[in-house]
């Protein structure tokens, strides 16, 4: 059984950061060049952990399976990052951003690692400033701020609609500088397949590049994950094509505990899904429910009929009606299962019924149609791309996707898993953002782990390893690691089967998403734990990956990314299963309030729950890390 | 939940792909017919089904460049009959629609096409030189942890607006597949002009357009004749203008650099 040790700091919550980082140990400056370290992910929190390592003299090797680190997908976040710099003066403070961050993760997370993301948040937006990130200013030439979802203050920094890609090109510009310093060795088109452990220590990874096929071994002194979350295990998601949990799962499969994999995300205002042949959702920022009204028709007969047609008294405008007090701005998770609950009744709109209307036709008419276009005219006009249709005319059909990850590999207080040696930063990791996590805080997370948080804490794990320590690749266990991945390529390429990967993916997309998507039972979890197993196995005995391993094989790389979503998909299920009870994004139908809200069991499940790899066909075995709440006091959650 | 048939009128249409197996094999263009597309799709929805068409037979799939498919991350790369991009404006491949088509159509795919940018197999190009150009000088030189409070830097809101339109850029490269000289003058001004633009970036402002040029040149790109097909091709729209903008400042930094006296200093502090 894995020990599961926190590692929290004694004294109280504001002290902690600051006591820690007199306490960890301290690698000499001229030990650092005596180190290696590699980083997996090259997103926001994999590029800044990079950087500023090189920058302190650990040599650093940095991996990445897309062709440059830029394109990762941090770069599509749109809102904004959190920061508690109060420049707005309008109460907000370190403590509240941690309060907010804690009761928005339905008292799910980590109180001191809460409180040292607020902490450091501050730092975060100076650096990026200063990196020369294009922030929105105000006429004064200072930095301006919006609110966000969850928040009673505005704290958000933003450049226009895409804060990810700034930021991401931030930490991309810190990262290239120590490219072309030679303080980084940058591998581009490579993945990495397999974690190599040497006495128990995480010492190395096995890679393959994606172009040449070929596959080698590389040792370290320390490994670093930032490979990001695990959403396209439902297949359908607001995630890049290609983001994949492989580097998270080989660790899982090498002895990393992974931690509340239930938890994800479900955003409310995506476009819906047109056909059989999609490939991918949009998100629709959410700010647009300032404004829209949600609706669909009271009769089943009408949900096909041209919106215009319905009669005001035939609308059921749901979310007024079920929530009075917050009506069309009640929280994510709230609307997103409401509007399920609609479809489910059959009164769904649009072609596949999966759809309600986001209408603005009241704001227009009090706005003017120019008023809603200053406020939403590039929402409005990616909305016109994709369906060809205007939303100043007729109404939004929008329904709920996935979007994020709160689960993820175990770690304590300095960011490392269960596994010695092995860090986990970023969406990768589960320590922050519990049961649910609030707009704008996945950025403030990603860059807080990179820039202010592991380059204090791994040197507490490097100083009590001997500089040149590091084993050599032709160790017994990297042979057996690189083996590992071979056999498993070959296998792919020699099934030969019938059906594309994608055709798999698809339905295990379709499987999550009926039983382990909005809202969750117990039967159907039960159901969805027969049919996963069923369909891992029709997997492996007929996927069809044409091609060969020594050459760009996109079909070879999807098909090992499915076959470990296949089985992250089953962990979720055992998961959810086990949690009986309702937080944040993990709502189980039993457990809920009368209106519909989650009803936690903190007598039962006020812990995270760490799963650990038995081995193959065998149970996972579920430890536990109790949750204690000494600065805060767990209350329902109710934004009412 | 079954969705119902579609009452999209559905048509067909010819992909005429490039396909080459690798830099050093020949390539040619080969046909696809692709039928029931759905106008709702994406280009990239209908390359995978066709795919996965192709998977079915036994054969090998097309390779193709994509991640994100919401016009960010920059991965896309296709020239659609002989535009970058394809036929939209304003936009990348991944959000092209094929109701911009119609039935029958021919629609002509290749790789971005540029020396700069050596074909890896099918539609894919390496455009690692861009990577280069951004190592060479594309950052501002600050410590973590070494910055002042972010407030204590006004930036005028103009400039900042200007440098923001100038660091939308993907770095998908569709402007030097676009120009007839193969010139990445758009990209290295883009950067040039937002880092240049702000405060932060002016101790480094002569020393940065030096560099990134300098390297741009040795990656094999050509020269900028002012036809300005990168700014059209443009999924950001971003303005040639930053190239008359980084023209100045090379041509200040060159003549900065030539006359200016240079500090024997040498030797850190300590």
């Amino acid at each position: 059984m894995a020990k599961l040790d926190s590692r929290i700091p004694s004294g109280p919550l504001a002290d902690k950061w600051r006591k820690h980082k007199t306490d960890i140990k301290l690698v000499n400056p001229a030990n650092k060049r005596k180190y290696e370290v590699i980083v997996v992910g090259a997103g926001l929190a994999g590029s800044s952990a990079a950087a500023t390592l090189a920058e302190l003299g650990y040599r650093v090797k940095c991996f990445v399976f897309h062709d440059s680190p830029r394109r990762a997908h941090s770069i599509a976040a749109q809102g904004g990052i959190n920061a508690a710099k109060n420049y707005q003066n309008d109460g907000d403070s370190v403590h509240r951003l941690f309060y907010d961050t804690i009761k928005g993760g339905d008292y799910r997370a980590r109180e001191a690692n809460v409180h040292r993301l607020a902490e450091v948040s501050v730092n975060i937006i100076d650096q990026c400033a200063a990196q020369g990130v294009p922030f929105a200013r105000e006429y004064g030439g200072l930095l301006a701020n919006r609110s966000f979802g969850g928040a009673q203050v505005s704290r958000t920094f933003y450049a226009r609609g895409q804060t990810g890609q700034q930021l991401l090109l931030g930490a991309y510009s810190a990262l290239s500088r120590m490219v072309g310093a030679g303080g980084v060795e940058l591998h581009t088109h490579s993945e990495m397949l397999d974690l190599v452990l040497v006495d128990g220590h995480a010492k190395g990874v096995i890679i393959r590049n994606l172009l040449t096929g070929e596959i080698t071994r590389h040792a370290a002194d320390a490994v670093i994950l930032a490979t990001g979350g695990y959403g396209n295990v439902f297949n359908l998601s607001t995630y890049a094509r290609q983001s994949n949990a492989t580097a998270s799962w080989r660790a899982y499969k090498r002895g990393a505990c992974f931690a509340n994999p239930c938890y994800t995300q479900i955003h409310p205002t995506c476009i819906p899904v047109s056909g059989d042949y999609q490939s991918k959702l949009t998100l629709m920022s959410e700010s647009l429910r300032n404004d829209g009204r949600i609706w669909v028709p009271k009769k089943k007969e009408d949900r096909l009929k041209a919106p215009g047609d319905i009669p005001e008294a035939d609308r059921d405008y749901f979310l007024e009606r079920i929530y009075p007090s917050f009506g069309n701005l009640c929280p994510r998770d709230v609307a997103s299962r409401a509007a399920k609950r609609m479809c489910d009744e059959g009164r769904g709109v649009g072609e596949s019924g999966l759809g309600v209307y986001l209408d603005f036709s009241d704001a227009i008419n009090r706005l003017g149609e120019n008023g809603v276009r200053e406020r939403y005219g590039n929402l409005f006009d990616i909305y016109h791309e994709i369906t060809a249709e205007s939303a100043y005319k007729q109404p939004m059909r929008i329904f709920p996707a996935v979007h994020y990850t709160m689960g993820g590999l175990w770690v304590d207080y300095n960011l490392m898993s269960n596994i010695p040696g092995l860090f986990v930063l970023g969406e990768a990791n589960f320590s922050d953002h519990g049961a649910n996590r609030l707009g704008a805080s996945a950025l403030m997370q990603g860059l807080a782990d990179g820039y202010f948080v592991i380059p204090y804490t791994i040197g507490d794990y490097l100083a009590g390893q001997k500089p040149g320590s590091r084993p050599k690749t032709d160790r017994a266990e990297f042979r057996q690691a690189e083996e590992n991945v071979t056999g498993m390529t070959k296998r792919l390429l020699g099934i030969k089967g019938k059906e594309p990967v994608s055709h798999f993916h698809k339905r295990l997309g379709k499987l999550m998403w009926e039983y382990c998507g909005m809202a969750r039972t117990k039967a159907g979890l039960e159901t969805a734990l027969q049919k996963i197993p069923e369909l891992r196995e029709e997997f492996w005995a007929s996927v069809n990956v044409p091609g060969s391993a020594e050459t760009l094989n996109q079909s070879l790389e999807q098909a090992a990314r499915v076959a470990d979503f296949i089985e992250l998909g089953e962990l979720m299920c055992r998961d959810a299963l086990t949690r009986e009870e309702s937080c944040g994004g993990h709502f189980r139908e039993e457990h809920q309030y009368e209106d519909g809200e989650c009803k936690r069991d903190d007598q039962n499940f006020a812990h995270a729950a760490a799963w650990e790899y038995q081995g193959e066909g065998k149970t996972p075995l579920r430890n536990v890390e109790p949750l204690n709440y000494e600065f805060t006091k767990m209350s329902v959650r109710s934004y009412k | 939940m079954v969705a119902e048939k579609s009452s999209k009128k559905l048509f067909n249409v010819t992909l005429r792909v490039w396909r080459q197996a690798g830099a050093q094999s020949p390539g040619k263009f080969v046909d696809y017919t692709a039928t029931d597309v759905n106008p709702d799709m994406s280009f990239l929805e209908l390359l995978d089904v066709v795919n996965d068409g192709l998977t079915r037979k036994g054969d090998e799939p097309i390779a193709f460049a994509h991640d994100c498919r919401e016009g960010i991350c920059g991965t896309c790369s296709c020239t659609i009959n002989g535009k970058p991009h394809g036929p939209g404006h304003g936009i990348a491949t991944c959000q092209l629609y094929m109701r911009t088509f119609k039935d029958g159509d021919v629609i002509i795919v290749e790789p971005f096409r540029a020396r700069a940018f050596p074909l890896v197999k099918d539609l894919v190009v390496d455009r690692s030189a861009f990577d280069k150009i951004q190592q060479a000088g594309g950052f501002i030189s600050v410590r973590t942890g070494a910055a002042p409070d972010a407030n204590s830097i006004p930036v005028p809101k103009a400039d900042a607006d200007l440098a923001m339109d100038a660091a939308t850029c993907i770095g998908c490269g569709a402007c030097v597949a676009a120009c007839k000289n193969s010139s990445a003058m758009l990209f290295v001004a883009a950067k040039v002009s937002h880092l240049g633009l702000m405060p932060q970036g002016q101790p480094e402002r002569d020393r940065r357009v030096l560099a990134m040029v300098r390297t741009m040149d040795d990656a094999g790109f050509g020269n900028c004749t002012n036809q300005y097909e990168c700014s059209a091709a443009c999924p950001k729209l971003i303005s040639h203008d930053f190239i008359a903008r980084m023209n100045r400042d090379y041509l200040a930094a060159s003549v900065k650099s030539a006359f200016q006296p240079v500090s024997l200093g040498g030797g850190g502090a300590g």
